[in-house]
């Protein structure tokens, strides 16, 4: 017998029979009085998200859709950057002049370790935890991508903006195959007496702009 | 109202002065007390040790001692737990549907000292008078399974020249725990050595709590180390009035 | 089947560990500070959720329901997993989820693989297994890496070196990394880690993981983390192998809604930790293109045939069991012999092995209860450990100076007129122990109780005898 089913015959052995016929009901019938709908206005939504992510010690700008590049370009110059790395989809209006955008198209690791930085979009964001979720593909870009580099530049359009946990779940089932990333501020560790220390091994740096 | 004493086995053995002062505090409040002498335990030590079938024996024992007791009252956190959290699932097992009737039957009617005082009689001032300086440690079981709140507090907050005093990290556990007393010794000692540090930094003279189980385990160390404070149990501090003294 | 968890059936029995836990008075400090803080952080963030206890209610209702069903959901993950490119493996024990996970590496010639925390690969003691086919494992977690140079043990679910503080940690790192200096700062040892660890993420080509969550609906994996370290591991790499029990499973996608909000605030006191990675298969162009999973048993089946104890496989891992304990608070983790301490140990272990072996874990609680108000999925600990209590007595397992005592005293409680004659001669035996009506000294296991605390003498009058003559007299 193989082990799968050495394994499956003792979970049948330990459970009552006829089950099956139940487990769609029973499934239904879970109890959820949970929050899942959001209560929020927009403007405050707004505001509790760029809470949360200044409490992760994210920078974060704001603009209109027109102003995105203008505002990629202020950053850019403010954290004396030449240029980053983009996803194949990035938007070209995005992009400002007099700066180099060099395109993922599989470099080495040691490659993407070396750039000053990348530029991503995203697919979501959550606005009661700062979370901003990536979904990896064309659009922005291959898990390596946003994770090598040092500093990660994310727009975030506010149309994607959600407020609760269960609506970005919703948001994000809808996604798949594609990996996900959900990332709440940059990376960290308080392993060492507890005192949270920024910045191990995902990008130490998170900048952010919210368009609309 | 006739409430019927539960005093427990270690109460009783131990500790009977708690139980005369129960009876103190509920006459003076004009209620009579009964005090069926065929009880003896509730099974609560055996249960948790892991005696089982011994805990169903006494559980028997108690319900045909009390049964058809309208009030029962009872001195110790733990031992009302004991019966709240796990008479019902004892008598489920046992399959006996006489037993699960009577169980269902007696719940009801069993209250801590100081749940019968403040929800069943209604009453927040005892009439004692006690001039010391007093903090209380609630019972893990009289925070947790019983749900107690403040019910002591507002019943020590009303006797007159007592000076209460707030017990930091009230809810972290005494290190009693029954035979963990003595089945793990060295981790018991290092708990109550936290919580003997939390009652001598509040200055008080005395210990109160409404068990004895986690008094005889705080008072223990309380004299062990001569601090000079003493454990006294609730019931006594509320027995206490001038003419007393 | 041969269970093993770490090497719990090695290991002291609790007191006699314990004893010398609350010896180190460094340790104490260090479990005293980091659970104080985890606790207080835990508290704020699950106090400002509203709807806390209704998320409780659900990550229990769902965890019971999948284990209700637990083939069914465990076969429509292998089936949609497979779909998407992953290879799915089935292990009874320990042994058998080593042997699959080398013979992997080993097919490919692989030398060195990094590793993102698995306290599953703990329990099966993976890496002695990997070091003995030629293949080094390179823990990634900084706590992992930790206990790893510092040729230790995790004490804790979460944070394994919580027991370590910085001076300490400061020198493993100069021995074991070939450091010339190092600063003193957390920032600092950091620091160091990154460097050295990174050139390792950027280099090797196999990965080890657990999973936090396997999802049947989707076939997806989900892995929690903060430091990045688990996005390294899981798409840098050429393969990746992903073990996990079989208790990880949970029915689709959106019921993650429900524990991606308890585990953070239960585990951190965060209100989302940093990053979640979630993966499905494989995908051409991003990430590994040889992608396996290990679903494993090693005990607990046997957990899901006790009904009672069943709850025991919902726990999501938070530790914040440990947190809030204060037996653990004065032991710390290694007390417990197991890669799973605290009162989730406390359970977990004795059960994985069918209670042959850490038979003294169910005990090393006061069942004061703290652990059960703080699980994000609402296991009754306390019960459990009372419900193995009475297995170990059952098995005739307990001391025999113990069953002695109980049945004594169950028989002299069984009515009234022993017991009074019990008192008797408690009275009348307690002479010899008796100084300034003090007891000193007792025998056997109730000098436990002396040796830290003054006991005073039986009262001469118990209280029924008081209540007698006054009734009496009256």
């Amino acid at each position: 017998m193989s082990a799968r089913e050495e394994i499956l015959g003792r979970i049948r052995a330990a459970l009552p029979a006829g089950r099956d016929a139940v487990r769609q009901a029973e499934y239904a019938e879970i109890d959820r009085q949970y929050q899942a709908a959001p209560v929020l206005p927009l403007e405050e939504k707004i505001a509790l998200f760029r809470e949360r992510l200044e409490d992760y010690n994210a920078e974060v700008h704001r603009c209109a859709p027109a102003g995105v590049a203008a505002t990629v370009a202020q950053v850019l110059r403010a954290r004396g950057k030449s240029g980053l790395l983009i996803a194949e989809g990035t938007p070209g209006g995005w992009l400002p002049d007099g700066f180099s955008f060099t395109k993922d198209d599989g470099q080495a690791y040691k490659e993407l370790d070396r750039s000053e930085g990348v530029l991503t979009g995203c697919a979501a964001a959550i606005a009661l935890t700062g979370t901003i979720v990536v979904r990896h593909g064309s659009e922005q870009g291959r898990r390596a991508l946003s994770l090598v580099p040092d500093y990660h530049l994310c727009v975030v359009p506010l149309e994607l903006l959600v407020e609760t946990v269960p609506e970005g779940l919703r948001r994000m089932a809808a996604m798949l195959p594609a990996p996900l990333t959900t990332i709440s501020g940059p990376s960290a560790t308080a392993d060492i007496e507890m005192i949270r220390v920024k910045g191990v091994h995902g990008p130490r740096t998170l900048e952010v702009i919210l368009v609309g | 109202m006739l409430i019927s004493l539960f005093i427990t086995c270690y109460n009783d053995a131990l500790f009977p002065e708690t139980g005369k002062a129960v009876v103190t505090v509920l006459e003076r409040l004009g209620h009579a007390v009964e005090f069926r002498s065929a009880q003896t335990c509730c099974g609560q030590m055996h249960y948790n040790t892991g005696y089982h079938p011994e805990a169903v024996d006494l559980l028997r024992h108690f319900l045909e001692v009390f049964a058809g007791a309208e009030v029962i009252c009872c001195p110790s956190s733990s031992c009302v737990s004991m019966m709240r959290d796990h008479y019902p699932k004892m008598a489920a097992e046992s399959g006996d549907p006489e037993l699960i009737r009577q169980v269902q039957e007696v719940l009801p009617r069993v209250y801590e000292f100081s749940e019968l005082l403040v929800d069943k009689l209604g009453i927040t001032d005892a009439g004692a008078f006690y001039p010391h300086q007093v903090t209380f440690h609630t019972s893990c079981h009289g925070l947790r399974s019983l749900g107690l709140g403040d019910k002591p507090l507002q019943l020590l907050r009303n006797v007159r020249g007592l000076t209460l005093h707030e017990l930091p990290q009230a809810d972290q556990c005494c290190g009693f725990g029954g035979t963990f007393a003595v089945k793990n010794a060295d981790v018991s000692a290092a708990m109550l050595s936290d919580k003997t540090q939390c009652i001598l930094s509040t200055k008080a003279e005395i210990c109160s709590g409404g068990d004895n189980s986690c008094l005889m385990h705080i008072g223990g160390a309380l004299s062990r180390q001569r601090t000079g404070v003493k454990a006294v149990h609730l019931a006594e501090i509320l027995a206490a009035t001038e003419k007393a003294r | 089947m041969s269970v093993r968890v770490g090497e719990a059936a090695e290991a002291l029995p609790f007191p006699e560990a314990a004893k010398k836990m609350v010896a180190n008075s460094q340790l104490r400090r260090n479990v005293r500070h980091a659970t104080d803080v985890i606790r207080n952080k835990r508290g704020k963030v699950v106090g400002e959720k509203e709807d806390w206890q209704e998320l409780r209610a659900a990550g229990n209702a769902i965890k019971r329901h999948t284990l209700r069903h637990l083939d069914y959901y465990l076969q429509q993950f292998e089936e949609n997993c497979t779909k998407a490119g992953g290879h799915v493996h089935w292990a009874k024990d320990a042994d058998e989820a080593n042997r699959i996970i080398v013979d992997i590496l080993a097919k490919r010639a692989e030398k060195e693989v990094i590793k993102v925390k698995t306290m599953t690969s703990d329990e099966t003691r993976l890496n002695v297994a990997l070091e003995k086919a030629g293949i080094t494992p390179v823990e990634t977690d900084l706590a992992d890496m930790i206990v790893q140079l510092g040729e230790d043990k995790p004490s804790h679910i979460v944070v394994p070196a919580l027991h370590r503080n910085r001076m300490e940690i400061r020198e493993i790192f100069l021995k074991k990394m070939g450091l010339e200096t190092l600063g003193y700062e957390p920032q600092d040892l950091a620091g160091a880690a990154r460097t050295y660890l990174r050139e390792r993420f950027l280099r090797v080509t196999a990965g080890i993981s657990g999973a936090n969550y396997l999802v049947a609906e989707t076939g997806s994996v989900c892995v929690v983390e903060s430091e990045g370290n688990g996005r390294m591991c899981l798409s840098l790499p050429d393969i990746l192998v992903t073990l996990a029990g079989v208790e990880k499973v949970i029915p689709r996608f959106e019921d993650m809604e429900v524990f991606l909000q308890l585990l953070p605030r239960s585990a951190t006191g965060e209100r989302m930790n940093p990053y979640n990675s979630i993966w499905t298969g494989v995908t051409p162009g991003d990430g590994p293109r040889e992608f396996h999973v290990v679903l494993m048993d090693n005990g607990r089946t046997k957990v899901l045939a006790d009904e009672e104890a069943r709850d025991t496989l919902d726990c999501i891992r938070c530790g914040a069991c440990l947190n809030a304990c204060p037996v653990y608070r004065q032991t710390g983790g290694h007390a417990y012999g197991s890669v799973y301490g605290g009162p989730i140990g406390a359970i977990l272990t004795p059960q994985l092995q069918s209670m042959e072996h850490s038979q003294t874990l169910p005990y090393a609680s006061s069942l004061c209860g703290a652990c059960y108000e703080v699980c994000p999925v609402k296991i009754n600990i306390p019960e459990i450990l009372i419900h193995l209590r009475a297995k170990v007595v059952e098995n005739g397992d307990s001391p025999f100076s113990e069953r002695l005592a109980m049945k004594g005293a169950a028989f002299a409680m069984a009515n009234a007129g022993r017991l009074g004659v019990a008192h008797l001669f408690a009275r009348l035996g307690q002479s010899v122990f008796e100084k300034d009506g003090k007891l000193e000294d007792l025998p056997g296991l109730l000098g436990g109780w002396t040796a830290f605390r003054d006991m005073s003498a039986l009262p001469d009058q118990s209280f029924r005898d008081w209540w007698e003559k006054r009734e009496a007299g009256r």
